[in-house]
């Protein structure tokens, strides 16, 4: 009788499987955030999807078994004195069985991720001040600044200019060095699938490529006080050539001011502290 | 008469004295003069003076409830007072108590309350956030509102099943009369409300800005109520260290006899697993707070970038004990859920010792983690892949868990009662959880989810979803054995259903919000997102209606209808049932004997022969 049971629910679980796992790659796939703006969103995409495809037999199962078991092994209806089951402590095989297949799906997961990691230079994530993976080839620096409560900008090969638009060219190695004044900030630009921490003192390095020219969220995902709800930018992916004639024209707007910015460094001496809210 | 009862040590006392040392304490904290406290002057803010005046407080709270009589009196060469032993009456419920079963149901009415408050704070949230723009609270308040409520839940539910139910219950589970240490174990819960009510003070000195977290040097900046965050967290942390270190010693040292560990109930070894995590992640918190301390009053430089500190090590050491606290709020329920499906699917715990190295499995392998909460932050990038995989490994012993119960399941003749129901529903409250936590193990993956809604719904699915619902299964379970009254089924299963969907239909969407891109802790969000947002507000004011509908339940079956409880109403053949309702004051007349695991439905492990129960003696009821 229990095998039968057994078989049912086995039964279910690879039908179940079978109807959901297609479900999951192709059609909620696709959507996965944070989309495919770049080359470590895609990345990210991917993953999520991986991720995704590796949990559903396990939730189908829980599931299946679940729902199986409170149809099945019920209490049988106007049973009025209690009756006990069967006295069963364990089944080795099952147990065997059980711990194998989420070992296997573990480190399979860590493999994974860890390949997605170093192979796309970080996927998005700050690396701290010199990352591992680094991408090859000639790679446009630019200076994230947070302070209490925006973002900007420097960009060290144009003469350190430092604006408040963040604007990046479409399909150039992009790395965001991310730094604070004050407090722990988070530069969060979603659709690139980039989130790096802001710490004073500190340069958190991050890599990108845009992959087409528009425009993405930029915000502050780490509690830095009164205005972090507020701390937020749109920055614009575009053309090198309208890249280019931007920044010249943000160098000659800033030109008066140029002499007292602090010069260009990875990071800088942190702002002192005042009681802020 | 009645006048002369209100004299003494009991909470009236404890409250003026606690008042009183309160303000010696300030005027003390005045009388220090130093550059370095000058500092912040002309702020006129004096860290100093406060922090004397919550030690001086909490102090004279302590002697008013009568914690120094002992002491004192043993120093004198008195023999010391009985008084705390004092057997009858409802004015035990007001003062220390030693009685493990006095501070069981003190636990419950005295963390329920401030949980209450914590969970008006979400309320008072979720309706600022039903615009995208400003509604009612401006920034400082919204975050004050974010902090207390993440800072009241995370340090009141770390109790909040072994103060009321392992207080109570493990002693009788093991067969013993009383914990190991009784008066530390009353001190555990007093500590615990003057550290309420501490919180709750932050109002008064502007609130603090940073979330439970506390992150630096935000933490440096912030006003006085930063001081009332880091006094709660610190006597919260005691707290955990001594009932711990109070259950620790408990259960090794006052098991009956025939209660080898193979037979503990697996409550009792969920009990065990979270009291080491306790004592030894909880002093970790007590000496961060100390050092953070330091830095707003001292003047040191610990988390300060600009004096040479880094606020990475705050992050650090707060992770230290903060992983291992999540898995304190965690494993009890555990314990609850593997506890309560047995009874009611009339089986044996499947895989005893699976679930057991499952607990421990977590607890050893919460402490290898932490670092998995700064995968962006810069800190130790290389290190990634390793924490990447130790927080996977921890899916192995939490499947442990699910299988366990799984098993339990299996062939069993399931009755849904209340505390079956809440008990299913972890299953699959934490199959959510557990599974969102997957992206945010998963380092790319985490680059979007990190800081966002999507891990604030992560950990909502396993700590609500998790404890709060094994919380209330064992409401439901156990309270008519503690208080001798019924507590009714119908408005039990209405609560049932309304906060196991409300849940879901707050949480879930909040995933998808924070896949969506939304940061948490904000006050404003993008327009697009007002729809869904709404949808989640209008959730958790169902949510909390369900949480009204309990609290009602409970006050009208407990206070109005009181319809006394049987000995054993659910059929169930663990030894607390075998034990008279309410359990009487001396617990057993002769300590029991054990002849079997704790679980013998259908037969013990020997066979199908019926299984020798423990030997019992209850005590003759006392009133």
């Amino acid at each position: 009788m229990s095998s039968s049971h057994a078989r049912r629910i086995a039964a279910l679980t690879v039908i179940g499987t079978a109807i959901v796992l297609p479900l999951v790659v192709f059609v909620l796939g696709p959507h996965m955030p944070p989309g495919k703006s770049s080359q470590v969103a895609t990345s990210q995409v991917t993953d999520n999807t991986v991720l995704l495809a590796v949990m559903t037999p396990f939730t189908v199962f829980i599931l299946v078994y679940l729902g199986y078991a409170l149809r099945v092994f019920r209490q049988p209806r106007g049973e009025r004195e209690l009756v006990d089951g069967p006295p069963l402590r364990g089944h080795m095989p099952s147990q065997v069985a059980w711990l194998a297949s989420t070992t296997v799906a573990v480190l399979f997961l860590a493999i994974f991720g860890t390949t997605e990691l170093l192979a796309d230079n970080g996927a998005g994530g700050g690396g701290g001040p010199d990352p591992v993976a680094k991408p090859g080839g000639r790679v446009l620096p630019v200076q994230v600044i947070g302070q209490q409560w925006e973002f900007t900008y420097r960009y060290p090969t144009y003469g350190g200019v430092e604006t408040a638009q963040l604007v990046i060219p479409v399909g150039r190695e992009i790395a965001f060095h991310v730094t604070s004044l004050d407090a722990v900030h988070s530069f969060w630009a979603y659709e690139l699938g980039v989130k790096a921490d802001a710490n004073p003192g500190v340069d958190n390095v991050a890599y990108v490529k845009a992959k087409h020219t528009g425009t993405f969220h930029v915000r502050c995902a780490e509690l830095c006080g009164l205005w972090h709800g507020y701390m937020f930018d749109t920055g614009r992916v575009v053309d090198a050539a309208t890249f280019r004639s931007w920044i010249a024209a943000r160098r000659t707007q800033f030109a008066p001011v140029a002499k007292y910015l602090p010069k260009y460094a990875p990071s800088y001496a942190p702002d002192p502290q005042y009681r802020a809210g | 008469m009645k006048l002369r009862r209100l004299l003494g040590f009991n909470l009236l006392t404890a409250v003026v004295l606690g008042v009183a040392g309160y303000y010696v304490g300030w005027w003390l904290g005045h009388q220090v003069k130093g550059p370095s406290l000058d500092y912040f002057g002309d702020t006129g803010q004096n860290d100093v003076a406060l922090f004397v005046a919550y030690f001086t407080g909490v102090v004279g709270f302590l002697v008013g409830l009568g914690f120094a009589n002992y002491p004192v009196q043993r120093m004198l060469g008195r023999p010391p007072s009985l008084r705390e032993k004092e057997t009858e009456g409802i004015g035990r419920y007001f003062g220390l108590c030693t009685d493990h079963k006095v501070v069981g149901i003190q636990y419950l009415i005295g963390i329920g309350a401030f949980v209450f408050i914590g969970g008006l704070n979400a309320m008072l949230i979720r309706f600022e956030l039903l615009r995208p723009t400003h509604l009612a609270w401006n920034g400082n308040n919204y975050l004050t509102l974010v902090g207390l409520h993440g800072t009241m839940m995370m340090g009141m539910m770390t109790s909040g099943i072994l103060g009321p139910f392992a207080n109570y219950f493990v002693p009788l589970m093991i067969g013993a009369r009383r914990m190991a240490f009784p008066r530390i174990e009353a001190l555990t819960f007093w500590l615990l409300m003057a550290a309420g009510t501490i919180l709750m003070t932050a109002l008064a000195f502007g609130g603090f800005p940073t979330g439970w977290t506390g992150y630096a040097p935000l933490n440096e900046q912030a006003n006085m109520g930063m001081d009332a965050y880091i006094a709660f967290f610190a006597l919260v942390g005691l707290s955990m260290t001594l009932l711990g270190l109070n259950m620790l010693a408990t259960v090794i040292t006052m098991r009956a006899p025939g209660m080898t560990w193979g037979r503990l109930p697996i409550f009792v070894w969920s009990t065990v697993a979270t009291s080491i995590l306790m004592l030894l992640a909880a002093p970790v918190l007590i000496s961060t707070l100390f050092m953070l301390a330091l830095d707003r009053t001292a003047q040191t430089g610990f988390f300060n970038a600009q004096a040479g500190g880094s606020p990475y090590l705050y992050e650090n050491l707060f992770w230290i004990f903060g992983h291992p606290e999540v898995y304190i709020l965690a494993l009890p329920g555990m314990g609850i859920l593997l506890e309560i499906l047995p009874v009611f699917a009339r089986k044996p715990l499947w895989g005893y010792r699976l679930a057991v190295t499952g607990m421990l499995g977590i607890m050893v392998l919460s402490f290898l983690v932490w670092q998995h909460h700064l995968f962006v932050s810069g800190i130790n990038a290389d290190l990634r892949p390793f924490y990447m995989l130790s927080t996977e490994l921890i899916s192995l012993p939490t499947g442990f868990i699910f299988v366990c119960a799984l098993g339990t399941l299996w062939a069993g003749r399931i009755r849904l009662t209340v505390p079956m129901l809440f008990a299913l529903a972890w299953i699959f409250n934490f199959l959510v959880g557990g599974l969102s936590g997957v992206f945010l193990s998963d380092v790319p993956s985490d680059v979007t989810t990190h800081g966002s809604f999507f891990s604030m719904a992560h950990f909502h699915y396993t700590i609500m979803g998790g404890l709060i619902f094994s919380f209330f299964a064992a409401v439901y379970y156990w309270v008519p054995k503690m208080t001798g009254f019924e507590i009714d089924e119908r408005l039990g299963k209405i609560h049932f259903w309304t906060m196991f969907v409300a849940f879901n239909s707050t949480f879930g969407p909040l995933l998808v919000i924070g896949f969506l891109g939304m940061p948490r802790r904000v006050v404003t969000y993008a327009g697009y997102l007002q729809g869904a947002n709404d949808w989640v507000s209008v959730s958790a004011f169902v949510l909390g209606a369900s949480m009204l509908l309990f609290i009602g339940n409970l006050v009208w079956s407990q206070v109005f209808a009181r319809v006394p409880a049987a000995a054993n109403p659910w059929g169930s053949k663990s030894i607390e049932f075998q034990l008279p309702s309410p359990v009487p004051v001396h617990d057993f007349d002769r300590i029991p004997t054990f002849g079997s695991d704790p679980y013998p439905y259908g037969g013990d492990e020997s066979g199908a022969a019926p299984a020798p129960r423990p030997i019992i003696t209850p005590a003759r009821q006392t009133r």
